[in-house]
C-alpha cells in the first residue's frame, strides 16, 4: 500500500512540477505582457501544488525510514521535497509525456494547458472525496487554482481556433502534435489502480467522457475538429520518458546537483 | 477592540496567549505589507505546549498557518518572520505548521484588512457569492476604483503582479490598478 501511496503522490508531483516547468519558459517570452503573467502565475500554482505533493511524499518516505537519493537529506538524514525535485533521475519521474512536450508556439502552449486543466478538474474533483486526507486537502486547495486554469485556457483556444486564419492553423497543428499524447491521462498506470481499489485514487478511465466532453464543447465554439488517430503515446507514468524529459532536468536539476549542500 | 475584527482575541485566553496573538498581528505581509497576516487570515491557530519533550521546561509554541494560493513564494518568509517575531519577545521553542485544509479563501479577510486594501490602493474582494462565475468570457465583475469610487473599471488580465491579484483600469479616472481576487 505504502509504495504504491508514494508513487502515487510522486505522479501528482511530477506532473505538476514538470508542466509547471515547461510553462515557465515562457517568462519574459510571453505574447503580451498580461498574458507571459498569466502563463506565469499558472507555473507558480503548478510549482505550488508540485511543492504539496512532495512535501507529502517526503513524509511518507521518512515514516519508512527510506534513505534519499544520492547527494540529498537535510541535516537529519531525512528526505526533503527538494531531494525528490532534483535528485531523482528521468526514469524515477511519473510525469504524463504530454506535460513533458516543448513549449512549442503560443498555441501548442495552449493547448496542452487546456487538455491538462480539463482533465485536473474532474480528477481532483473525485480527489476532494479521497480516503487519504492529505491528498484530498491538497486536491481541494489545487481545484480553485485549475477552475482559473481551465477558464483562461479554454478562452484561448477559442480565441485562437476562431481568431484569424493563421492563429486557426497553428491551433490544428498544436492539436495534430499533442492529441496522441491525451490517452495517456486515462489509462490508469498499477499504482492509480491500487489507490483505487483503497479509495485514496480515482478511476481514471471514467475521467475520458466528461473530458472528452469539455474539449467538444470548447472545439466546437473555436472552430477545430478532433482528429482521427488510433495511435497514442504513453509510459511516462512508468518512467518511460521521451528525451524531452532528460533536457528539461538537466536545466532544472543542474544547479541543486552541482551545488549539493548549498543553501540560500 | 474594533467590532468588526474578525480575530477579537477572547478574554478567555491567557495573557501568554494574548501577548502572542498580539505579535502576530504586527507581522505584515510581504507582498502586501498595509495587512498584517491576521487580517488576511493566515493565522489560523495558535497552540501553547505543555512542557513538550525532549528538552522540557521552556514552553514550545505552535504556529499553524495556511497559505492564500499552493504557490504562494511569501510563505516561506511570513513562516520565518513569524519565527523571529516571537523570538524577540523571549519565544525560543516555535514550531510552524501549514495546513491546507480548509482551503484559504478571501472570506476570511478582516474588514479592517479590506478596508486598509483600499486605502493603500489595492481594490479589496468582492463577497464569494457575488461572483466565481465560470461561465467563459463571463462579464466581468463589478469592481470599485480604489481611487475614485467609481463602478465604470474594467479587467485588464486575470492575473497580476502576484497570484492574489488581478489587473483593473478605471475608465473614470483611467488609472491601472490591482484587484485582489476573490478565490
Amino acid at each position: 500500500m505504502n509504495k504504491h501511496l508514494i508513487d502515487y503522490t510522486l505522479h501528482l508531483a511530477d506532473n505538476a512540477l514538470i508542466l509547471g516547468h515547461r510553462n515557465s519558459e515562457w517568462c519574459g517570452h510571453g505574447p503580451v505582457l498580461e498574458q507571459d503573467i498569466a502563463i506565469t502565475n499558472i507555473s507558480l500554482d503548478l510549482i505550488g501544488q508540485a511543492r504539496n505533493f512532495y512535501q507529502y511524499a517526503a513524509t511518507l518516505l521518512n515514516a519508512q525510514k527510506v534513505s534519499p537519493p544520492a547527494g540529498g537529506g537535510d541535516l537529519e538524514g531525512a528526505v526533503t521535497e527538494d531531494n525528490l525535485a532534483y535528485f531523482r533521475n528521468s526514469s524515477e519521474f511519473k510525469n504524463i509525456l504530454l506535460t513533458e512536450q516543448p513549449k512549442g508556439d503560443w498555441a501548442q502552449t495552449i493547448l496542452r494547458q487546456f487538455f491538462f486543466s480539463a482533465c485536473q478538474i474532474y480528477l481532483f474533483d473525485k480527489l476532494k472525496e479521497s480516503k487519504d486526507e492529505q491528498i484530498a486537502a491538497i486536491a481541494t486547495k489545487s481545484l480553485k487554482e485549475i477552475t482559473y486554469h481551465l477558464r483562461w485556457s479554454s478562452e484561448w483556444v477559442i480565441r485562437l481556433g476562431d481568431g484569424t486564419e493563421e492563429s486557426h492553423d497553428r491551433m490544428m497543428k498544436a492539436i495534430i502534435l499533442l492529441w496522441n499524447y491525451t490517452d495517456e491521462m486515462f489509462l490508469p498506470a498499477e499504482y492509480e489502480l491500487q489507490m483505487l481499489n483503497n479509495s485514496v485514487g480515482s478511476d481514471v478511465t471514467l475521467l475520458k467522457e466528461s473530458w472528452m466532453q469539455k474539449v467538444k464543447e470548447v472545439f466546437s465554439e473555436a472552430g477545430l475538429t478532433i482528429p482521427l488517430t488510433s495511435t497514442m503515446h504513453t509510459g511516462g507514468k512508468e518512467g518511460k520518458h521521451s528525451e524531452h524529459l532528460e533536457e528539461i532536468l538537466k536545466e532544472l536539476q543542474s544547479v541543486a546537483r552541482a551545488y549539493p549542500t548549498a543553501t540560500w | 477592540m474594533n467590532k468588526d475584527h474578525q480575530y477579537i482575541i477572547p478574554e478567555a485566553f491567557s495573557d501568554e496567549e494574548k501577548k502572542i496573538w498580539s505579535i502576530l498581528e504586527e507581522i505584515p505581509d510581504p507582498e502586501v505589507p498595509v495587512l498584517s497576516i491576521m487580517d488576511l487570515g493566515i493565522v489560523r491557530n495558535v497552540i501553547l505546549h505543555q512542557n513538550t519533550p525532549p528538552a522540557g521546561g521552556d514552553r514550545g509554541v505552535e504556529v499553524v498557518i495556511t497559505p492564500t494560493y499552493s504557490g504562494c513564494p511569501a510563505m516561506d518568509v511570513i513562516a520565518m518572520n513569524i519565527r523571529l517575531a516571537l523570538f524577540e519577545n523571549g519565544f525560543k521553542k516555535i514550531k510552524i505548521t501549514t495546513v491546507l485544509s480548509p482551503a484559504w479563501t478571501t472570506d476570511w479577510m478582516s474588514e479592517e484588512g479590506k478596508q486598509k486594501l483600499k486605502e493603500y490602493g489595492i481594490a479589496p474582494p468582492n463577497p464569494r457569492q457575488q461572483v466565481c462565475n465560470n461561465d467563459l468570457f463571463a462579464p466581468h465583475e463589478a469592481v470599485q476604483c480604489p481611487q475614485c469610487n467609481s463602478y465604470h473599471t474594467h479587467r485588464v488580465s486575470e492575473f497580476g503582479s502576484t497570484a492574489c491579484k488581478a489587473l483593473y483600469q478605471c475608465d473614470d479616472c483611467k488609472e491601472p490598478f490591482d484587484y485582489f481576487k476573490c478565490h
